[in-house]
């Protein structure tokens, strides 16, 4: 099988990756560089639980070939607390408000309110649902995810 | 065992060349949302994949006389667009119920379209904004009309070494409304039952030209003649509209069939209920622009 190496960012530090061709972006992430925050629930696009940062942008590594990641910047749960292990207000807010369950979705979660705010520091409910309605959640029934990413806009003034 | 090598050419002249050189053994890959998704389900890939996400120049939506789309771009970037969410309405709605923000953040309008799906989103609010698609071959353009793009349920005429470069709605679309309703179980992440797209232009209240377009409906998308006819010259009224659905949902417009997302009967109830309610909010968006 045919190998490439391909350079980009990974949580603010450069890196390079030699991996098959046909390898995803979450592959790459869990298998070569051992971050397994991003997980594979269905593979397919479907659940969110691999979502990740691509330029600032929510994207599902599952279906992101890594061959596309040349050059780019790519954000993952692992990267978005502080150096000295202080949490993000996103990953305290889920805390504070029992936005975690099982935990299985909650980086996807997060991720995807990362890109939200980051773009949107005010977001109003129903651009909080929009936002996360591709991340699926077997455990909490959303109410608890959804007040945790308002606190987390608060958090953040 | 998956294989396959990947290639991500900077310009369509290089993509040519690829897909001349490589002819049925090549397959192209823009956003990749159905294209990873079949390789993973089948376990079968194209031995090269041709991405075409290094033409980031046809990621673009322009007006000037016409409305151009570029290949490239997302749904994320039309749902974003201001100017489609005043002037096209029924493709913003198309493209921003796709999938989710991760998909949308890559998948694109090209795709959506050249995958061919008979339920795909944007396939309706195309049809009824009277679209027409650019391919590029390694001899040249040619410029196709969306109604004659579609051949079958995920086939279409783009031959195997055309690109599609450009989405183009013409400037009289301006003059019109439009809207498209997704009928589904949930708000998001699912496909259409069946989706219903109305664009009309009125002459103080009489219909002076409709188009109504259908998907899920046949083997592929589809506007319903009989009932644009129909509505032809006809003043904005309950009972005027009413008929319209009834001849959209008939064996004179469409093909319905019972499958697992739903019945026969029950698309053709939908269809009934929402030419109407779309040829409405059409109206009103007409008057809201002019
Ligand atoms: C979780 C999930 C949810 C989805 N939800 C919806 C939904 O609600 N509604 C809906 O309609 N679809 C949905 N889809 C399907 C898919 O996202 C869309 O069809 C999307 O627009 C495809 O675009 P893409 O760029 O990802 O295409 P790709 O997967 O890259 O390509 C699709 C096909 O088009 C061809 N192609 C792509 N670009 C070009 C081009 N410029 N010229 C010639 N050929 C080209 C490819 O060769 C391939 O055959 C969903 C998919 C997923 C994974
Ligand atoms: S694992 Fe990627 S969306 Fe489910
Ligand atoms: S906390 Fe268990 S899936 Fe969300």
């Amino acid at each position: 099988m045919k190998k490439v190496s391909v350079s980009f960012t990974l949580n603010g530090d450069p890196v390079t990756a030699d991996v098959p061709v046909t390898w995803t972006l979450l592959k790459t992430l869990r298998e070569y560089f051992e971050l397994t925050g991003a997980k594979e629930g269905c593979g397919v696009g479907e659940c969110g639980a691999c979502t990740v940062l691509v330029d600032g942008k929510a994207v599902n590594s599952c279906l992101y070939p890594i061959p596309e990641v040349e050059g780019r910047s790519v954000t993952t749960i692992e990267g978005i607390a502080e150096k000295d292990g202080t949490l993000h207000p996103i990953q305290k807010a889920f805390l504070e408000n029992n936005g975690v369950q099982c935990g299985f979705c909650t980086s996807g979660m997060i991720m995807s309110a990362k890109a939200l705010l980051d773009q949107n520091p005010d977001p109003s409910e129903e651009d909080i649902r929009k936002s996360i309605a591709g991340n699926f959640c077997r455990c909490t029934g959303y109410v608890q995810i959804v007040e945790s990413i308002q606190m987390a806009a608060k958090l953040k003034e | 065992m998956i294989d396959y090598d990947y290639k991500r050419p900077d310009s369509l002249e290089e993509v040519f060349r690829l897909l001349q050189e490589y002819g049925p053994r090549a397959g192209l890959i823009a956003g990749g949302t159905d294209v990873m998704v079949k390789i993973r389900n089948t376990k079968k890939a194209p031995e090269v994949l041709i991405s075409l996400r290094g033409l980031t120049d046809l990621a673009y939506i322009r007006k000037n006389g016409h409305y151009h789309i570029g290949g490239l771009t997302t749904h994320r970037m039309l749902e974003q667009s201001e100017l489609l969410q005043n002037e096209l309405p029924a493709l913003y709605e198309g493209a921003s119920r796709i999938g989710s923000v991760q998909v949308r953040n890559v998948a694109t309008l090209a795709g959506n379209i050249c995958n061919a799906a008979p339920s795909a989103d944007t396939a309706g609010p195309l049809l009824a904004l009277d679209a027409r698609v650019t391919l590029q071959g390694p001899d040249g353009e040619r410029r196709v009309p969306i109604t004659e793009f579609f051949t079958g349920a995920y086939r279409t005429v783009r031959k195997q070494t055309e690109v599609l470069t450009e989405i183009n709605i013409p400037a009289h679309m301006e003059q019109f409304g439009s809207a498209y309703w997704k009928q589904s179980r949930r708000k998001a992440m699912n496909l259409p039952i069946v989706g219903i797209a109305v664009s009309l232009r009125l002459d103080n209240d009489t219909i002076s030209d409709s188009r109504i377009a259908l998907t899920v409906a046949a083997p592929t998308p589809i506007r319903a003649y009989k009932a644009e006819e129909f509505l032809a010259g006809k003043p904005m009224e309950d009972a005027v509209l009413a008929e319209a659905g009834r001849i959209a949902a008939s064996p004179e417009c469409c093909t319905l069939r019972d499958s697992l997302r739903g019945e026969a009967w029950y698309r053709a109830r939908i269809i009934e209920v929402y030419v109407p309610r779309m040829a409405r909010l059409a109206a009103e968006r007409i008057k809201k622009t002019h």
